[in-house]
């Protein structure tokens, strides 16, 4: 049933995307991605691939929310082993159509009729704790399962009160959506709560979509064969994720970049601070990444678009697209 | 080898194409991922069905309702309430096969993501039979663009659809994971997809194992022109967005696909790679996309086009009494119901092997929440603005409008405005739920000119659509004298404004729940009753009433 998934480094292209993925799992905080695009161009893949491509976690064998020591195991779930084992990152795909209670968790009802016991079954909110929680078609899913899933993704905690239980639990998990506006637009609250927005389409040259034919067509002959040959560059992405996670605190923010920051967001009319947060975190996430020591106008300049083109005010007198605003504002305002 | 697989022209009669796609399919079921049947049920689809069988694998029926506990495994409520003990039942799609979807262009958006999904997982072979009678409704594009084929059925008459010999598919099988393929192959695919406007990339990728396959299944072990060629007419087509264009109409290309060779010059030249390929899959172009050659006609949306309009189902609004039901993952289990239905019960069935149980439930005990939703309502007024009504009673008729502004907006219900007069009808004040606007808006409505009727009935069903799409309920409250003079065309002939607002009458009645009209005519006329009947809505006569008046009428109908 579980196929090896594709290798991440080896998706052609999509350097946006690749980007934001690297960048949340750096630093989780960033908020979730938004991936926007036609079908057919890797969103998928990319996300699934990510299990396999970040660093493994440690928990408790058996807990269902994947804690990282027995001390950390909610009291419901009762955990008596106190073993733990290394695991993969989790990503939880999140289906259209999912019931409220399969994504909270709910009553267990098979126990509650067939033993008469008041127990509690885990969602997938559980499932996903301290990893991904994928979501196709984001702009589908009904508006209500999506502000639970937001709200959640923020405060990191699920509380579950209902059917007379009364349970709280860990969440922490980076959000992904992915979909295609043609389809369905996504509601502009929603949209802000997202922490990076990245736009993909399918490449446009030839060379590059023949690349892609090719690596598909080489890992499905011999997915085995494939994985190995990727196997080196995986993991020196993998080895770098780690140590900008060490370094991500160490960071150095200087005043004039922080003022950089907010002349951007100014220039920009976004609304609230988040977009300033988002776009110093990310900044700070690649300067990591990049191994530099110092946050500066570089790092701003790219990630700028991730963190911002979805926070503007829709001006419908300007005929570009958010994507150019972005840009034509980073150039005026960090010449 | 045989004559099916070796033609070497592809004029393949569509039975013919029907059969090559399938034998293919045999080959690599996983791989290909399936066949999108487009035609009615008949004795065609009928004969190709019963061709199948020689996919070899196990054969999965759903429809597009089949509930999640269905599909993917649940508890077995009925095993385990009798065991005392946890039992689960398989889902169908947890082994691999077949997976036969009728009725697929109903498929919901839900339904869709689910089998793309299994789908992903790689044991699946789906069959979608697109029963869609208009060109709007079809399959849902998240899953027929996993798929290599798409054959439409239509038309074949039962003679035409002979039994077809049977190929050495064994052998074929065997023979295929050895065919290679020249390096510049993938190239040729990749680019003729692009020249067709084919974004996705699983396109090129599906083209070249079905060349593979061809070959295979001709008894060649490297990849030829006509495999080329047949992989590229099979799997193109019906995925087309654009129909190539020479060098000199180029600018004319949809945007996206003009973007993207702005911005790599060297495409151009590579734009159009072979011209034999490219003329056989053109030939095989869907007439829409020869006629306008813009993109994106068919099937964009997420569920398939015909899936109607999805309604919040049981999880949300206001609750209902419970009622039995079944655990099925989708709805809730009203826990307290369940126990008061078991509850008369237990000293009848607390015995035998259930005594050491506290409870003892069966399947029948199950109750499910229900929760009731109502959708808005938008009002769309219809109004008259025309010379002869508007001399006696355009006045009145605002007040009436006004009457029922202030009933609606008690409802909550949104509404809406549409004026016709002169020539065409207008859309004064889209759906809203601020009366302050609307009194504004009625206020300001002109009057004068001829009377198009028609215009205005038109301007309505199109709003309500819309309004529907959204999942909101239109009703419509007409107000005009009948006299209508000025037809659809805007030509002044009485005879065609009738006949063209009895025609639009009728494709409104499909848009809207319910409607009233009202004549202010002062003497009526048969024309407006029957244009009323037409249009599926309650007539009432109003000679000389005043805004009172009226908005009794209007309240006694249910409408207001």
């Amino acid at each position: 049933m579980i196929r090896r998934a594709f290798p991440f480094s080896a998706i052609v292209g999509q350097e946006q995307m690749k980007l934001a993925m690297i960048l949340t799992a750096i630093d989780p905080s960033l908020g979730g991605v938004l991936v926007f695009g036609d079908r057919g161009t890797g969103k998928s893949t990319a996300v699934r691939a990510l299990a396999a491509l970040l660093p493994r976690i440690t928990v408790v064998r058996g807990c269902p929310v994947n804690a990282a020591s027995p001390a950390d195991c909610p009291p419901w779930a009762k955990v008596c082993c106190t073993e733990t084992e290394e695991r993969q990152t989790p990503v939880v795909d999140l289906p259209l159509g999912v019931t409220e209670d399969r994504v909270t968790g709910a009553l267990d009802i098979e126990r509650a009729l067939t033993q008469g016991e008041k127990a509690f079954q885990p969602g997938l909110l559980a499932q996903a704790n301290r990893g991904y929680l994928y979501i196709d078609e984001v702009n589908l899913l009904e508006d209500h399962i999506v502000d639970l899933l937001l709200d959640v993704a923020q405060s990191g905690e699920n509380v579950v009160e209902r059917d007379g239980l009364s349970i709280r639990h860990p969440a922490r998990f980076v959000l992904i959506g992915s979909g295609n506006p043609e389809e369905g637009e996504l509601r502009p609250q929603l949209l802000d709560r997202f922490g990076l927005l990245v736009e993909v389409g399918s490449p446009d040259s030839i060379d590059e979509r023949v690349e892609v034919v090719e690596r598909r067509e080489a890992f499905e002959t011999d997915p085995e064969k494939f994985a190995k040959k990727w196997e080196k560059r995986e993991r020196v992405v993998r080895d770098r994720i780690i140590a900008a996670r060490e370094q991500l605190g160490a960071i150095r923010k200087p005043k004039a970049v922080l003022r950089d920051c907010a002349a951007l967001c100014m220039q920009l009319g976004a609304d609230g601070l988040r977009g300033e947060l988002t776009l110093l975190r990310a900044g700070r996430a690649l300067a990591a990444y990049q191994s530099d020591k110092t946050l500066n106008r570089d790092h701003l300049r790219a990630v700028a678009g991730l963190a911002l083109s979805h926070r503007l005010r829709r001006d419908p007198m300007d005929e570009a697209g958010s994507t150019a605003r972005v840009s034509r504002a980073v150039e005026e305002v960090l010449h | 080898m045989n004559g099916v697989a070796a033609t070497d022209s592809m004029e393949h009669a569509p039975w013919d194409r029907a059969c090559l796609a399938l034998h293919l399919l045999c080959i690599d079921p996983i791989g290909l991922g399936g066949i999108t049947v487009r035609a009615r049920a008949g004795p065609a689809r009928e004969a190709f069905t019963s061709l199948l069988d020689r996919l070899a694998m196990r054969r999965i029926s759903l429809h597009p309702k089949t509930g999640d506990d269905l599909l993917f495994g649940g508890i077995d409520v009925a095993r385990t309430l009798a065991a005392g003990k946890l039992a689960h039942n398989p889902g169908l799609l947890s082994q691999g096969g077949v997976v036969i979807v009728p009725m697929a262009e109903r498929c919901s958006a839900d339904f869709a993501a689910r089998l793309a999904l299994s789908q992903d997982s790689g044991m699946h072979c789906l069959i979608l039979l697109d029963e869609g009678a208009e060109p709007e409704e079809a399959v849902p594009t998240v899953l027929s663009e996993r798929l290599a084929f798409h054959i439409d059925l239509g038309g074949i008459a039962f003679s035409e659809a002979a039994w077809p010999g049977e190929p050495d598919l064994r052998e074929a099988r065997d023979r295929y994971r050895g065919v290679v393929s020249a390096p510049g192959d993938k190239r040729r695919l990749v680019e003729l997809a692009a020249c067709f406007g084919i974004h996705s990339l699983r396109a090129p990728m599906l083209a070249l194992r079905v060349a593979r396959a061809h070959a295979a299944l001709s008894g060649r072990s490297s990849v030829e022109e006509t495999d080329m060629r047949i992989a590229a007419e099979l799997v193109y087509p019906h995925r087309a967005t654009i129909a190539p264009q020479r060098d000199d109409q180029e600018q004319t290309a949809p945007p996206e696909d003009s973007e993207a060779q702005a911005e790599n010059g060297n495409m151009d030249s590579a734009e159009i790679p072979d011209d034999l390929i490219v003329a056989a899959v053109k030939a095989m172009l869907p007439e829409h996309l020869l006629d306008s050659s813009q993109g994106k006609v068919r099937g964009v949306g997420p569920s398939g086009t015909g899936a109607g309009l999805r309604k919040t189902g049981n999880r949300r609004g206001r609750p209902l009494p419970a009622r039995p039901g079944r655990i099925d993952g989708r709805n809730r289990i009203d826990l307290l119901a369940t126990l008061k239905a078991a509850a008369p019960w237990q000293v009848l069935r607390g015995t035998g092997i259930a005594r050491h149980r506290k409870v003892v439930f069966y399947p029948s005990d199950l109750r499910q929440k229900r929760f009731e939703e109502h959708s808005d309502r938008v009002l769309i007024f219809v109004v008259d603005a025309s010379g002869s009504t508007a001399v006696t009673r355009l006045a009145e008729a605002k007040g009436a409008v006004e009457l029922l502004l202030a009933q609606s907006y008690a409802r909550r219900d949104q509404v809406a405005l549409i004026g016709f007069r002169g020539t065409s009808a207008e859309l004064l004040l889209s759906p809203t739920r601020s009366l302050v606007q609307a009194k504004r808006c009625l206020a300001a409505m002109p009057g004068g000119g001829g009377t198009p009727l028609a215009n205005g009935l038109h301007a309505s069903a199109e709003l309500a659509m819309q309004e529907r799409r959204k999942g909101l309920t239109s009703m419509v409250v007409l107000l005009t004298d009948g006299r209508t003079n000025v037809a659809l065309n805007g030509a002044a002939d009485r005879a065609a404004a009738y006949d063209d607002a009895m025609k639009t009458a009728a494709w409104l009645r499909g848009q809207i729940a319910n409607g009233v009209v009202l004549d202010a005519a002062n003497r009526p006329g048969a024309q407006l009753q029957s244009i009323a009947q037409a249009m599926g809505a309650k007539y009432i006569p109003l000679p000389r009433a005043d805004a009172q008046q009226m908005s009794a009428a209007i309240r006694a109908t249910g409408l207001g």
